[in-house]
């Protein structure tokens, strides 16, 4: 898979380019700061973006903002959105771009976790949702009417689903059948209103849900 | 010198007080009114010098146009008597022109009299045998010795005029209360360069620490992926990997606590909604602001959070919830809770470093909470 990088800090940007190579992905681009993100994305087309939050010029949230612009232009391009911190309200905006898919808001912390990193960034540019399980353990925290009707087992599924995981690896992370995560999901739809006729994407849908409600 | 005005040396004892350079300073700060006595001199001369219609215009013009450099004469005598810098004020021009024209046609002559009996007459007297050859000399040494025991009064005269004519200056050039308003700028400015140092501290650490445990964390990870997990060294490289990722989130705990990136970039709104989003009591946010002046952004927000904070602890609230509206420019935050109240202001420190802190931006603090509950916290802060 062909990549642009964008991060600001030398050391962590090529420490990411000698990851993802690793990996067996192509870094076509690695820049330091927003106007160079869209430029190497203009020039090299690739199929995936990961970016920093915060970047010059400004050091504010330029990052996010060249991430949202690049989701306007090019629907089809893959999004990362790497972040020093969990803030809901970027993750919303990252996500509502697009109907979030193929998309994706972590922590930076989750890159230690090289084989989860990786896997997160294919599951994004497959067209997946990943959200940082830390944005997702606050909405639930948060959030106690409609989602206190799932139980706490359910809410560990939400929050899985929400990493983008498929049934088989949520199975796997909590010891159980496949055949009962499949059950835990149908609850989970059914309690939180989703109806069937809904496409493929209702996984997406009960996360998004939550983070658009602010 | 403790003693920085001409009337607080009145308090010393006599002895150094007479020793002190208090009394000469006063007597040259009174007989330095020679010059605005002059400025009028001048102008009667150019005035008597005219022809009939130019004399009624003449004079007025000679006093307007000198009003400034008096006023310019009056602050730098000022020193003389009084070593406490004077705080700017806005109308400075008004109070200088008005403060010029009564040195013009009042203090002047009062300040010359008033050196002319307490000075020059002992003084008169000391010399008499010399002016006055004709009286006796018993009569002309009883005055001399008269004379040299008036002079330590005419000491105390002298500063005590000299003093209160400079208590009086002072209190044109910079009436009561700014001192006070210039206590509170300076209040502000204090709290905005620990705002600014706040920020520094946030970003070294963004920019520094963080990125690099971030980098370390991924190179061990790396070398995780290249060494057999039940291997000695897999295992030491797989505790420092943990230790790294635990390190990362309690910095990053602390980089939120010590400045909130969310406010900076986003404003109130959002970051409401961040910090309400990690408290364990449920919290309802309507806060419909825009962009707000970073000082008033600040301190809401340091307000919510540790309204939020305080909830979270004591209240044992089971909902609370936070609305922010600006009405005719004024910011209006209220949080509330249904938790079981009697929140007093006199028992914890939190809620008067809330109105310590609202009180360097203007704001005011109201607080509601009966025993029992429900407690309602409201803050205004104009935004002008």
């Amino acid at each position: 898979m062909r990549v642009v990088i964008a991060e600001d800090a030398v050391l962590l940007r090529e420490g990411l380019v000698g990851l993802l190579e690793r990996f067996g992905h192509t870094v076509v681009a690695s820049v330091g700061d927003a106007p160079g993100l869209l430029a190497a994305v203009a020039e090299h087309r690739p199929e995936a973006v990961v970016t920093d939050v915060r970047m010059p010029p400004g050091f504010t949230d330029e990052g996010l903002r060249a991430a949202l612009e690049l989701r306007g232009r090019h629907p089809e391009l893959a999004v990362l959105v790497l972040s020093q911190y969990v803030e809901q309200t970027y993750a919303a905006e990252l996500l509502d771009s697009g109907a979030g898919a193929g998309v994706g808001y972590l922590l930076k912390d989750r890159i230690g976790d090289v084989r989860e990193f990786v896997d997160a960034l294919d599951r994004v540019a497959a067209g997946g949702t990943v959200v940082d399980p830390e944005v997702v353990r606050q909405l639930l925290r948060r959030r106690r009417d409609p989602l206190d009707r799932l139980t706490p087992r359910e809410q560990e599924v939400l929050g899985l689903i929400a990493e983008g995981r498929t049934n088989a690896s949520i199975a796997k992370e909590l010891f159980v059948t496949e055949a009962a995560v499949a059950k835990h999901i149908a609850n989970i739809f059914a309690k939180l209103d989703l109806p069937p006729a809904a496409d493929g994407h209702r996984r997406v849908l009960a996360v998004l849900a939550y983070l658009r409600q602010g | 010198m403790l003693n920085r005005t001409a009337l607080e040396a009145l308090t010393l004892r006599p002895v150094p007080f007479l020793r002190s350079a208090w009394p000469w300073r006063c007597a040259a700060y009174l007989m330095a009114s020679v010059v605005p006595g002059a400025v009028i001199g001048v102008a009667a001369a150019v005035t008597q010098a005219l022809p009939e219609p130019l004399l009624y215009v003449a004079g007025p013009v000679v006093l307007v146009v000198s009003l400034l450099p008096v006023a310019r004469f009056e602050r730098l005598r000022l020193l003389l008597v009084d070593g406490v810098p004077l705080p700017e004020v806005p109308d400075r021009r008004r109070r200088e022109a008005g403060l010029a024209l009564m040195t013009l046609l009042a203090l002047w002559w009062i300040d010359l009299l008033m050196v002319g009996f307490t000075v020059v007459g002992p003084v008169l007297l000391i010399l008499t045998p010399l002016v006055q050859p004709e009286v006796t000399p018993e009569v002309g040494g009883a005055a001399s010795v008269a004379g040299v025991l008036l002079l330590p009064v005419a000491a105390y005269t002298v500063t005590a005029w000299g003093g209160a004519r400079g208590a009086v200056v002072r209190t044109i050039l910079a009436p009561q209360g700014s001192e006070l308003s210039e206590v509170l700028r300076s209040r502000a400015r204090l709290v905005d360069a620990f705002e600014m140092e706040r920020r520094r501290i946030e970003r070294d650490l963004h920019d520094g620490a963080q990125q690099r445990l971030v980098a370390l964390s991924m190179t061990l990870g790396m070398a995780r992926l290249d060494l057999a997990e039940d291997s000695e060294a897999g295992r030491l490289v797989g505790l420092a990997h943990d230790e790294a990722k635990q390190a990362l989130a309690e910095l990053r705990e602390l980089i939120r606590g010590v400045h909130s990136p969310i406010l900076t970039d986003r404003g109130l709104a959002a970051a409401v909604r961040d910090v309400a989003g990690r408290s364990p009591v449920p919290i309802g946010v309507d806060v419909e602001v825009g962009r707000l002046p970073a000082p008033v952004e600040v301190t809401a927000y340091y307000v919510v959070s540790e309204a939020l904070a305080n909830l979270a602890k004591h209240s044992r609230a089971t909902k609370g919830s936070v609305t922010g509206r600006v009405r005719r420019g004024t910011l209006v935050v209220e949080v509330s809770d249904d938790g079981v109240g009697g929140a007093d202001p006199a028992k914890g420190s939190g809620l008067t470093g809330l109105a310590d802190r609202l009180a360097v931006v203007e704001g005011r603090l109201s607080l509601s909470s009966p025993i029992g509950g429900p407690t309602l916290l409201r803050v205004e802060i104009p935004c002008a």
